[in-house]
């Protein structure tokens, strides 16, 4: 196989604009085959408008964008017979039964109705929802209804699930259950293209992540990398830090953030230091933990709500 | 950079093939008002009126209120159909189920997808046509085989109806707002379009404004058929049709598209 096709997804300065409001600002990056890629960012930092750009549902403002090797503004409809799309908002067709919903689905894909109805029947029994296959759409749980949708944007065997905001909304229980289906694909080869809130399920799914705010890309790596390097590895938070302490965070220097009366430091290894703040400082109101994905987006991206 | 470089093929067909589906879960009450809606008609206009205003004259013909009124009903039926489902029905598969949405993350294109939508309504006006027809011949109002041609008819006025139904789909911002269309369009295409008095009755500007009705040239068309009148200037409405198809259909291709890709 040659390199080029080793990429799923290849963009090079992908650029989309509204007007004057540009959501996403010449961002390149690439995604390889079996790996599962996330987006990270807060509202508005352009993660949806990058998904519809990379199925072709938003015209692309600039720059190229290839998936399997093919280029999106050309070949858009031979890409989306490869991709499977569970977009943000649940769309199930609520005029038809759940078992309708995909065997429908299958014909856009030019899928024959025998084989349509065997992959529907599989794929209802993959997602646990079997016991439900001649109910109504409007029967169906939150849970459910998204796994449903990942039911259908894997009707067509995708060699790519984009997946934007997967298991918003859903319980603990629907959103452990659709990150195992999601281990199974992936054990299967599948590249998954997600975006996500929650930073346990990127920092669990996800090979590499990108946090991208303003539409632009700020940095990208493993997830483990990217907590060792933007948040260390242990955190001590103190509430209503002594000048003692303050001072000596300032003076040593060490990584720090001031949050209202909340003093966030990070520690790099197990550094003296940080051994003896946990022994003075840490005492009553004080939390010491493990640095997480969230220390680092909440680092990068600012602690302003987006609304 | 455009997205739909060659956007309509045969797939629109998956498209209309859905709504046909979604059609048979409950064909049997799909079917109800076609086919009493003329009864109701017939029996408020034929016993109740007819008996007030007596024959009307019609190309030179002496014919019942009720035969030339029944034409006209074929006509607004499929006008309404194709409409209503282009426009209410479209608008809550568009906007609240998102369905569009789902189909663009497949091999379709927004252009096939409106296509399939337009189709399909002219479809429903062909089967409730087809409905009420077999009720309106069974009075004995339908000279056959000419009666037959009304159903190539009712495609077409479907045609003409979706287009522009979907074209108001695709500029208004709410589902309230069809109001508007119904009220400033349909509602005076339903009164004054030759359905239930002949268009010399009006004073010559209302006749020469009533000839741009799409609706006036349906009715005139079907009231034909069911007389048995066939000539060529018939040809006219037919071409009107067409023609009026031809502006809207790809307006409303043209409305959707910015309403949808962004």
């Amino acid at each position: 196989m040659s390199p080029s096709l080793q990429h799923i997804v290849s963009a090079k300065g992908l650029t989309k604009s509204f007007g004057t409001f540009t959501a996403v600002d010449h961002i390149s990056f690439r995604l390889m085959k079996g790996e599962c890629l996330g987006f990270l960012g807060p509202n508005g930092a352009g993660k949806t408008s990058t998904i519809r750009m990379m199925y072709g549902f938003s015209p692309m403002t600039g720059g190229t964008l290839e998936v399997f090797g093919l280029n999106m503004a050309t070949d858009w409809r031979a890409i989306r017979y490869g991709i499977g799309v569970c977009q943000q908002e649940n769309n199930p067709d609520p005029d038809l039964s759940v078992l309708q919903n995909l065997e429908v689905f299958a014909t856009y894909f030019d899928i024959p109705r025998k084989a349509a109805r065997s992959k529907a029947l599989d794929l209802l029994q993959f997602m646990a929802l079997d016991h439900r296959k001649h109910d109504p759409i409007s029967s169906l749980s939150g849970g459910m209804l998204r796994r449903l949708i990942l039911a259908r944007s894997l009707i067509n065997d995708p060699d790519l699930l984009i997946l934007d905001e997967p298991t918003t909304g859903l319980d603990p229980q629907s959103r452990h259950q659709l990150w195992e289906r999601m281990d199974a694909l992936r054990s299967r080869g599948i590249s998954i293209f997600l975006t996500t809130h929650y930073m346990d399920e990127a920092a669990r799914l996800c090979d590499r992540l990108i946090i991208m705010d303003h539409g632009k890309i700020l940095v990208q790596g493993r997830p483990d990398r990217l907590i060792r390097e933007y948040a260390g590895k242990d955190v001590v938070e103190v509430f209503n830090a002594p000048g003692e302490l303050m001072e000596l965070v300032r003076t040593h220097p060490l990584m720090h953030d001031v949050v209202g009366n909340r003093l966030i430091i990070y520690g790099q290894e197990r550094e003296n230091i940080f051994e003896l703040i946990g022994q003075k400082f840490c005492l009553e109101r004080c939390i010491q933990r493990m640095a997480t994905l969230e220390d680092v987006f909440l680092r990068l991206t600012g602690r302003e709500l987006r609304e | 950079m455009k997205i739909m470089q060659v956007p309509i093929s045969w797939r629109f067909l998956r498209v209309w093939r859905r709504n046909l589906t979604v059609y048979r879960r409950i064909w049997h009450i799909n079917f109800l008002p076609p086919i009493l809606e003329p009864l109701f008609y017939l029996l408020a206009f034929g016993v109740g009126l007819s008996a007030l205003i007596g024959p009307v004259k019609y190309m030179d013909q002496q014919i019942s209120y009720l035969a030339f009124i029944a034409p006209a009903l074929l006509g607004v039926n499929a006008m309404y159909n194709a409409f209503f489902e282009n426009t209410y029905a479209s608008f809550v598969r568009m906007y609240y189920q998102k369905t569009f949405d789902a189909m663009m993350a497949t091999p379709l294109s927004l252009h096939e997808v409106i296509t399939g939508e337009i189709f399909w309504g002219a479809t429903k006006s062909f089967i409730a046509t087809a409905l009420m027809l077999a009720v309106v011949s069974a009075f004995g109002l339908v000279q056959y085989p000419h009666g037959f041609l009304i159903l190539f008819l009712a495609f077409l006025g479907g045609l003409a109806f979706g287009s522009l139904g979907m074209f108001f789909t695709g500029i208004l911002p709410s589902i309230d707002m069809f109001n508007l269309p119904i009220f400033l369009f349909i509602t005076p295409m339903f009164l004054f379009s030759g359905t239930f008095f002949p268009l010399e009755n009006l004073p010559l500007w209302a006749q020469q404004a009533a000839m741009a009705f799409p609706l006036t040239h349906l009715v005139h068309l079907s009231r034909s058929l069911c007389l048995g009148i066939l000539s060529w200037d018939l040809l006219w409405s037919v071409a009107y049709l067409v023609l009026f198809t031809m502006v809207f259909f790809p307006l409303a291709l043209y409305a959707m598209c910015r309403r949808l890709i962004h």
